[in-house]
């Protein structure tokens, strides 16, 4: 009776793990696909397409889970293949560092006009 | 004074905006991987004919150039490529290999009967995965390929002036 018991116990445990790690791995495979940029459609995420591109990368995305890579290592294998544009955050470079730092700039000179404005007459 | 400060400044502004549009207008961003060793190209992929599974070492003889042309049965521009490929087809200096996407593969085969077969060996990628591997976007594409680095990469149909290019380059 114990040893059933302890069996039965076993069991669940191994079936809860295995729904378990499948589910991580769809939150993770949605995560992902919905930081890549759809490259073929207009302004749409993998995740948000249909198209035959984004239905292939989701497949590759999912391989790669499977083989057991990383969120990182993913983004890294696009990234090789089709460039920066494939991500949908862009890096901090040397190309795109004015695009991070512009909007910084345009906060400091407003503060700085509004502050002439009301502060030194 | 101050109104011809902000019309000229909003003069330049526009001229300005312009330039940098219009520039960015013929910029292509095809996008071809940094050819350092990490990228080199490595797939697997089966056999069209004899579903022998080859990795791509078997067909990437080390100084030969290797065309891949992404093809499918389906897809009506490929049929308008096709005549040039076939004018590729008796050329030693490279290796021109079909990669079959997303095909039925009765209809692949129609497709070879009708209009001929320009490929030394046909790929099949039945769910466009080696293509991702590749970098295309879809079909047609085409890839000139030299020692695991690619080198040049159509997207879209080939035309006559893209043969020529291609066989300048193959040349060396």
């Amino acid at each position: 009776m114990k040893k059933k018991f302890i069996f039965l116990i076993i069991f669940f445990i191994a079936i809860f793990n295995y729904s378990f790690a499948i589910e991580n791995n769809t939150k993770l495979e949605n995560k992902i696909s919905k930081n890549l940029r759809c490259l073929v459609c207009q302004g749409q995420s993998i995740y948000d397409s249909n198209s035959d591109f984004a239905l292939s990368v989701k497949l590759i995305i999912k391989n790669k889970l499977k083989e057991g890579k990383s969120e990182k290592e993913i983004y890294e294998f696009f990234k090789s293949k089709y460039g920066e544009w494939i991500l949908f955050d862009p890096e901090i470079n040397k190309k795109t560092i004015f695009l991070w730092i512009f909007p910084i700039i345009l906060f400091v000179f407003g503060g700085y006009l509004i502050f002439r404005k009301f502060f030194i007459k | 004074m101050k109104k011809k400060k902000i019309f000229f400044s909003v003069i330049l502004s526009t001229l300005f905006i312009f330039f940098i549009l219009f520039k960015g207008l013929y910029n292509q961003n095809y996008y071809i991987p940094k050819n350092t060793t990490k990228n080199l190209i490595s797939f697997k992929a089966e056999d069209f004919f004899t579903k022998e599974k080859l990795t791509s070492d078997q067909f990437f003889l080390n100084n030969k150039y290797i065309i891949i042309n992404i093809w499918a049965s389906w897809c009506i521009p490929c049929l308008k490529e096709h005549k040039y490929l076939m004018s590729l087809r008796k050329n030693n200096n490279f290796k021109l290999i079909g990669l079959n996407y997303k095909d039925k593969e009765n209809n692949a085969k129609q497709f070879i009967k009708k209009n001929g077969n320009p490929y030394e060996l046909i790929l099949s990628d039945r769910n466009g995965t080696i293509s991702i591997e590749l970098g295309a976007f879809g079909v047609p594409e085409t890839f000139v390929i030299h020692e695991k680095k690619i080198i040049k990469k159509y997207i879209g149909p080939l035309d006559q002036q893209n043969i020529f290019e291609i066989l300048r380059i193959t040349k060396k």
